[in-house]
């Protein structure tokens, strides 16, 4: 087996993660799955959730709110919409932030203000979501 | 020949201009920087998005195909966004711009097609008003974001698909300039809708494996279209960031420059003017002596 996947993980205003992993696990649409080297190619929609990523032993968590993997023989490309990485979230700030973003929604007037408010909510409870497993 | 007074004046107002100038210069280099990383940073996301599309375009095709990447089948109205800056000083950076899309308009005007042009900043919508007013559908109007970011390029996305879900067009194609350094900006062309991947990008190769999709290729190219739309456009906008900040800082650099010249020769005529005046005073005080 190669001994290691090349990984991108692009959002639409930077390249946030590239580099050599053994092994990544997408939350997929239609599941999670893992990708190790030398997967078979496929392309998924990946839903809003952890993308686990392991290096040598470690595993990072980083949040992606939706998006597109994309596996070639070169590597996993994941394409998110937004990505942010669990370790860098402290719970109770998170919570407060729902807390404001609830009140947010709550307190919007006109439609355009409550779908921006309550889309801003349902990122935050993604994050929180991810990581609670 | 002017008075004392007015060269005075004259050197003075020269020179605050100058100051200004400078002032924008400096301005521009600083935003320049953080905009050029910006654009370049963007880059991958377009380049990958670019090849997903390639390739999933290259699996689906027919009448399975999402609108957005088969078109209407017609190409009689054609949508044009050309995308400038909001402020000026600018040098010719929005010229080329509008240049670029005005041939265009043109030659689509000659072939008989139906022309919708929607501008995104202020100085494109105000040099296209004078020849194609009656066909500016929308001014974008994003003056209000300090830096462009993915949500300014969201509220040029959903005019684009929102026009293009109520039929308005059949082909859109947006007009920017592509950063290339700080003195070359190179406007630029890319067909938005019926979405084509750029040209030399070759879907990866696969080496015999066949490719599976989750859930299915129609759903991702789907759900993938409109992103692509957008990215497409947020990469404009950073670029043309970029790009205007560079034409910038080299347009105030020349002003700042000429004004630097026309002070040093005011001041050579300004001296030369006083020289003169105090000869005629002292000849004419040696000549009211001699005449007693």
């Amino acid at each position: 087996m190669a001994d290691k996947l090349r990984f991108a993980l692009v959002s639409p205003e930077r390249e946030l993660f590239h580099g050599e992993v053994d092994h990544v696990v997408v939350p997929g649409s239609e599941g999670e799955f893992g990708v190790s080297p030398e997967h078979a190619p496929v392309m998924s929609v990946v839903k809003a959730g952890a993308l686990r990523v392991f290096t040598d032993g470690s595993e990072r968590r980083i949040f992606v709110n939706g998006g597109f993997a994309d596996v070639t023989p070169e590597g996993l490309t994941v394409l998110a919409e937004d990505a942010v990485e669990l370790a860098d979230i402290d719970a109770a700030q998170l919570d407060q932030q729902i807390k404001n973003a609830q009140e947010d929604v709550r307190d919007a007037s006109g439609e355009a203000a409550r779908a921006s408010a309550q889309f801003v909510l349902e990122r935050l409870e993604g994050i929180r979501a991810a990581m609670a497993r | 020949m002017p008075s004392l007074k007015e060269f005075r004046n004259r050197i003075a107002s020269v020179k605050s201009t100058q100051k200004i100038t400078k002032a924008l210069q400096m301005v521009a280099a600083s935003k320049l920087k953080r905009a050029q990383a910006a654009a370049e940073a963007a880059r991958p996301y377009s380049q990958r998005l670019a090849r997903v599309i390639a390739n999933l375009a290259a699996a689906v095709s027919g009448d399975n195909a999402p609108l957005l990447l088969r078109g209407t089948g017609r190409s009689d109205v054609h949508l044009v966004v050309v995308m400038t800056s909001e402020r000026g000083l600018c040098g010719g950076f929005n010229t080329q711009i509008v240049r670029l899309a005005r041939e265009k308009i043109q030659e689509l005007i000659a072939a008989g097609k139906t022309v919708k042009i929607v501008a995104v900043g202020k100085k494109g919508r105000d040099q296209l008003k004078r020849q194609y007013g009656a066909m500016i559908v929308k001014y974008v109007d994003l003056s209000g974001f300090r830096a462009v970011n993915a949500e300014a390029a969201a509220i040029v996305g959903e005019l684009v698909k929102d026009l293009f879900a109520a039929d308005a067009f059949d082909v859109a194609t947006l007009y920017f300039s592509r950063f290339k350094s700080v003195i070359n900006q190179t406007p630029t062309a890319v067909q938005l809708i019926p979405a084509v991947a750029p040209e030399g990008v070759a879907p990866p190769d696969l080496k015999g494996a066949v490719y599976e999709y989750e859930p299915n290729e129609t759903e991702i190219l789907e759900a993938l279209l409109p992103r692509y739309i957008t990215g497409q456009i947020l990469q404009g906008l950073l670029e043309n960031q970029a790009g205007f900040y560079g034409a910038q800082m080299t347009a105030t650099d020349n002003a700042t420059r000429n004004a630097g010249d026309l002070i040093r020769k005011l001041t050579l005529r300004y001296n030369r003017q006083r020289q003169a005046n105090i000869t005629k005073e002292l000849i004419e005080i040696i000549s009211g002596a001699e005449a007693l």
